[in-house]
């Protein structure tokens, strides 16, 4: 992800050689080469780490790479795009795909919904019920996603769980030794609260601390003015948040995106039939479960070069906001 | 300008690359290279780590005490590895990556022989297998299990077969004999259910592949078909589909609902029937201490798994552990004496003592079945002839896509028919086959 920070600096230069004379601008020798003397710390580290090896996934993509390969014991061969046109030619792959975005759009949401929700309850409520709320929702942000997959499981298993004796008891003899996963929907929406459930807690904090940094005097004016709640809410307080919320949603798309301990933890690898694949628990069940390292390395640059769109429009909108990079 | 400068560059960098392939991900060198046959020093050994392992470790340790004391200067060190199938995957992928830390021996399920020996990573043991005491011993259908493109990679150390548990008390409740046939055992889920609503008839799982193939097999299907040295699928064969049909039937409401048990492996039926929530299962011999440890304990009894046609026994996966030498062992020759001192007539004796593992010998599987009544379905099955995946390391890409589960699953949960289900699955497994 942090492949193109390191482009975009650079990338905004201008080639010396036209501004040189072109105007007053320009600097003398050694203040031009000041920058390029500062990202050097970050090239040092990130070129060898993120480079290097999306260099490495390009060229394993188009071969054909297998344990076999790997120890010896048969040669590396190149097959050019055979990796790409298995995959796009796969119709599980698009099925999988379409699974991914809408499973992404439905969580990024759903996290919104929440997490902006209770912002605006925090500007509302008394301290003590704020510190529970910011507390319990900590709690969640910190849980691993893997300790919190397998929690959940335990409260929709099937024959022990806590969600099926509650709804029994409550008198839904329906819910029986129900099995939430059975169904592909109920198993997505399930395996969905759990990721909102880890995510929302970043949403609510930086929209409640948005929130607060809009200064009291603008509200008062507004007030002054005659606006009420919603109109305050349209023209004053919605509009100061854009730049938090559009990153707030662009880092959730990523995020949500890359979905894959809840699924694969919760519906034990893809759910019945693989009805709850998401793209990157397919790369993994589709390539590395059986060690055809080219072929998951085909599905890498695909991922990635799907997951550059949002990435370049975040980092868009951190260099409009006045966050410099 | 910038981007096709970017582009000649990165032209550039793909042609050089290409000519030089200087740049190609790291590969090991050819483990063969490294091969040697010391005569002295420290046998290296990796076995798996069961579970309650202590009394296997404690014949290995015997053996190993008899070894070092007949072979002077010789350590033998044993290694226990993690048995669970991504971690063992994981750990004899660093073996075959880095040669010099392989180590001379190691067991492995007979499943993923072709993989590993396509990985370079087992060395060819069957010159030295021929002058083997015990080799005329061997359970034929069990020794080919060992075997690829006629070539002997390891030796056959033990099997486990399934067979058909059930519970007798609820049997006699319901006035019916053990199971003789596929309809009987259908009727007996039937009558279990109707008097016992929560009761399954039998537990099987959507996920249970070696659940399910003895009904394949025994229905004159299989999963591939080999003709000359390649192997085309034969899932989607009107006899496969009549097979997959009889296993997929048994996930209705007497059977195992399919609610319940669409996402069930192998190892959850065994708790099902532990648990007395099924009144029959199709378990291994080695599912009985796990049994014995649940309120099923003592009011079950074991028959083989009944074939369609009455008395029939349906044809058994032949699962199993063998015992291989690391192309890039150093001790070639002890590596083999040591697998044929514990795969030799003592040990798999002391081996079945100490886990309940089935022998690969047939004297000594003889000699345990009648020591043991409880062994006498498990013998039966093998000697009624043992079944197994196809010996091509296609099978280990099959395996890891969960072909056979999804297309089991499909069926199950109504998403596809048989023969759609059985048509998709035979597609992937003809590219997985292709494909190596």
């Amino acid at each position: 992800m942090s492949a193109p920070t390191t482009t975009a600096p650079a990338a905004s230069a201008p080639p010396a050689g036209r501004r040189r004379g072109a105007g007053p601008a320009a600097p003398p020798r050694g203040r031009r080469r000041t920058p390029l003397l500062l990202l050097l710390p970050a090239a040092v580290v990130l070129i060898p780490l993120v480079a290097y090896p999306i260099y490495q996934l390009g060229l394993l993509s188009v071969l054909d790479f297998g344990q076999a390969q790997a120890s010896g014991g048969v040669p590396t061969r190149f097959v050019g795009f055979d990796n790409y046109r298995g995959i796009l030619t796969d119709q599980q792959f698009w099925t999988v795909l379409a699974q991914t975005v809408g499973f992404a759009a439905f969580c990024v949401v759903a996290t919104l919904v929440v997490g902006a929700a209770l912002a605006v309850l925090l500007t509302r409520i008394g301290r003590t019920a704020r510190l529970v709320l910011t507390t319990a929702s900590m709690a969640a942000w910190a849980a691993p996603a893997m300790t919190g997959s397998t929690v959940w499981s335990f409260l929709f298993d099937t024959n022990l769980g806590l969600v099926n004796d509650v709804l029994v008891k409550l008198g839904l003899s329906g819910f029986h030794e129900y099995n939430w996963f059975y169904d592909k929907w109920t198993a997505f929406l399930i395996v969905g609260a759990v990721v909102v459930w880890h995510s929302y807690p970043f949403v609510m904090v930086t929209l409640y601390a948005g929130i607060n940094a809009i200064p009291a005097e603008i509200l008062e004016a507004a007030s002054l003015d005659g606006a009420n709640t919603w109109t305050t809410f349209r023209r004053v307080t919605a509009p100061m948040l854009r730049p938090i919320l559009t990153i707030v949603v662009i880092q959730s798309v990523i995020w949500d995106f890359k979905v894959f301990t809840q699924i694969y933890v919760m519906t034990t690898g893809g759910g019945i039939a693989g009805q709850n694949l998401v793209l990157n628990v397919y790369a993994y069940q589709k390539a590395f479960a059986s060690s055809q390292y080219g072929l998951g390395a085909a599905i890498g640059v695909i991922m990635l070069l799907i997951l550059v769109i949002p990435t370049a429009l975040y980092i868009r909108t951190l260099r409009r906001t006045g966050n410099e990079l | 300008m910038r981007l096709i400068r970017w582009t000649a560059t990165a032209a550039a960098l793909t042609v050089g690359c290409i000519a030089l392939s200087a740049c190609s991900p790291g590969t090991a060198l050819p483990a063969g290279d490294k091969a040697a046959d010391d005569r002295t020093g420290t046998l290296q050994v990796w076995l798996y780590n069961e579970a309650g392992n202590a009394p296997k470790e404690a014949v290995v340790a015997k053996a190993v005490t008899e070894f070092q004391a007949s072979h002077q200067g010789v350590t033998v060190n044993v290694s226990y590895i993690d048995t669970d199938a991504a971690a063992r995957a994981a750990k004899m992928k660093g073996a075959f990556n880095d040669p010099s830390s392989a180590p001379d021996l190691v067991e492995f399920g007979n499943t993923d022989l072709p993989g590993y020996v396509a990985a370079g990573g087992l060395a060819e043991i069957g010159a030295e297998l021929d002058g083997w005491s015990s080799k005329g011993d061997l359970d034929p259908a069990i020794a080919k299990t060992a075997v690829l493109d006629g070539k002997t990679y390891g030796l056959p150390w033990w099997v486990g077969v399934r067979a058909l548990y059930y519970r007798t008390d609820l049997f006699t409740e319901a006035g019916l004999a053990a199971p003789a046939s596929y309809d009987e055992l259908v009727a007996a889920t039937k009558a279990v259910h109707a008097q016992h609503p929560d009761t399954f008839g039998i537990a099987v799982g959507g996920k249970y592949t070696f659940g399910a193939l003895p009904f394949v097999w025994d229905a004159g299907g299989d999963i591939a078909t080999k003709s000359g040295d390649k192997y085309t699928a034969a899932i989607a064969s009107a006899e496969s589909q009549a097979g997959v049909k009889r296993y997929t039937d048994l996930f209705g409401a007497d059977g195992c609902p399919a609610q319940q048990c669409a996402d069930l492996t192998g190892g959850k039926t065994v708790d099902l029937f532990a648990a007395g929530k099924a009144a029959m299962a199709i378990l291994p011999n080695s599912s009985r201490s796990k049994v014995d440890a649940g309120p099923a304990k003592g009011k079950y009894a074991v028959v083989p798994l009944p074939g369609s046609k009455a008395g029939s026994i349906a044809p058994a996966f032949a699962g199993g552990n063998n015992l291989g030498v690391m192309k890039a062992a150093k001790h070639r020759t002890l590596a083999v004496e040591f697998a044929e001192l514990l795969a030799g007539p003592a040990n798999q004796q002391a081996m079945y003592d100490a886990m309940g593992n089935l022998p690969t010998l047939k004297s000594v599987n003889t000699a345990v079945a009648a020591k043991d009544a409880f062994l006498k379905p498990f013998t039966d099955t093998i000697a009624a002839g043992t079944r197994f995946v196809p010996m091509d390391q296609g099978w280990a890409q099959i395996d890891a896509q969960a072909v056979v589960p999804t297309l089991l699953q499909q069926v199950v949960t109504g998403k596809a028919d048989v023969a759609k289900a059985s048509g998709d699955a035979a597609q992937q497994i003809n590219t997985a086959f292709a494909a190596h």
